[in-house]
């Protein structure tokens, strides 16, 4: 019900980002979450090779109510995790222009109180990988000197003309995606 | 652990899906995924709707995603394609989704009750 609309998970804005991406019409989109305890940060960076926003436009993506239903695309998306960035003393910066693609990255406190947690990151990369199979997905996720990484240029390589959203290829990714992301050292929730 | 030479046998067995739909999907899911829609729920829905195709071992029905289409107030929201008509579903969540896999898209008969709107 509407009284329940909540973006619990950072991994819930990824997937809402990654809309983004997807109405700009990228062929690639690059996802990173990087976690280190030391500097006691969390950087999630979505960067693709989409048609990219003017100058003009990335200064008023911020304000939720300036878009209008023409420039849809960009709504509450991006204000939203610009919010959850700046209650854990992080921000959020985004590097576009036209043609160029967009690169949104937004820092976080990683043991900060308010810092929600990432989630559920496979069911993330699954929608993402289902609804959009010609669409190439990079996840690098590195906590301290461990990384895992997901990379659908790869995957296609050994499917040779197979599309990733066969439901024995997507059964095969959550899995691998669980499996990989099953490391503790790779744990950004405690 | 998994490793991509895995993908080699994933590969045989989806070669093998394929061959007994013959290229031909028999209806078309979509989930909107909008800011509204994932913000309700849509990613679980996406999710239970894959499982439940993959249990049900149905490997001729797409499934794809929208954007907001303006049905904000009633996302998490499913149309199904099928037979040329298109029926939208609001306020879905994953038993909901499963059971509209079952209902709808298996057995063929519209969940009336979470119909928002459908064509004729």
């Amino acid at each position: 019900m509407a009284g329940e609309w909540n973006v619990r998970e950072l991994s819930m804005h990824i997937l809402d980002l990654a809309q983004n991406s997807i109405a700009a019409g990228a062929s690639l989109i690059e996802i990173d979450v990087i976690a280190d305890k030391k500097s006691d940060s969390l950087k999630i960076s979505i960067r693709d090779n989409g048609a990219g926003m003017s100058a003009e436009y990335v200064a008023q993506v911020r304000y939720p109510f300036t878009t209008s239903r023409t420039t849809r695309r960009v709504g509450l998306g991006i204000p939203m995790f610009a919010e959850a960035a700046r209650e854990c003393d992080g921000d959020l910066t985004l590097d576009s222009s036209p043609g160029e693609g967009t690169c949104l990255e937004a820092v976080f406190k990683l043991s900060h109180i308010d810092r929600a947690p990432m989630g559920d990151i496979s069911s993330t990369l699954i929608a993402l990988i289902a609804a959009n199979p010609d669409i190439d997905i990079v996840y690098r996720h590195q906590s301290n000197s461990s990384e895992f990484m997901l990379d659908t240029r790869e995957l296609r390589v050994q499917l040779d003309g197979v599309a990733l959203n066969e439901n024995a290829v997507l059964k095969w990714i959550a899995e691998y995606v669980a499996d990989g992301l099953s490391d503790k050292s790779l744990a950004i929730d405690n | 652990m998994k490793t991509l030479e895995d993908l080699k046998k994933v590969r045989e067995k989806a070669l093998e899906q394929m061959k007994i739909r013959e290229g031909k999907f028999s209806a078309r899911v979509v989930v909107a995924m909008g800011t509204c829609g994932i913000a309700a729920g849509a990613r679980e829905v996406m999710s239970a709707i894959l499982d439940e195709l993959d249990k049900r071992g149905v490997t001729d029905i797409s499934v794809t995603q929208s954007g907001c289409k303006g049905l904000c107030e009633q996302e998490p929201t499913v149309d199904v394609i099928k037979d040329d008509q298109v029926v939208t579903y609001g306020y879905v969540d994953s038993d909901k989704a499963r059971q509209i896999v079952g209902q709808h898209l298996v057995n063929g008969s519209i969940v009336d009750e979470w119909v928002v709107t459908a064509t004729n």
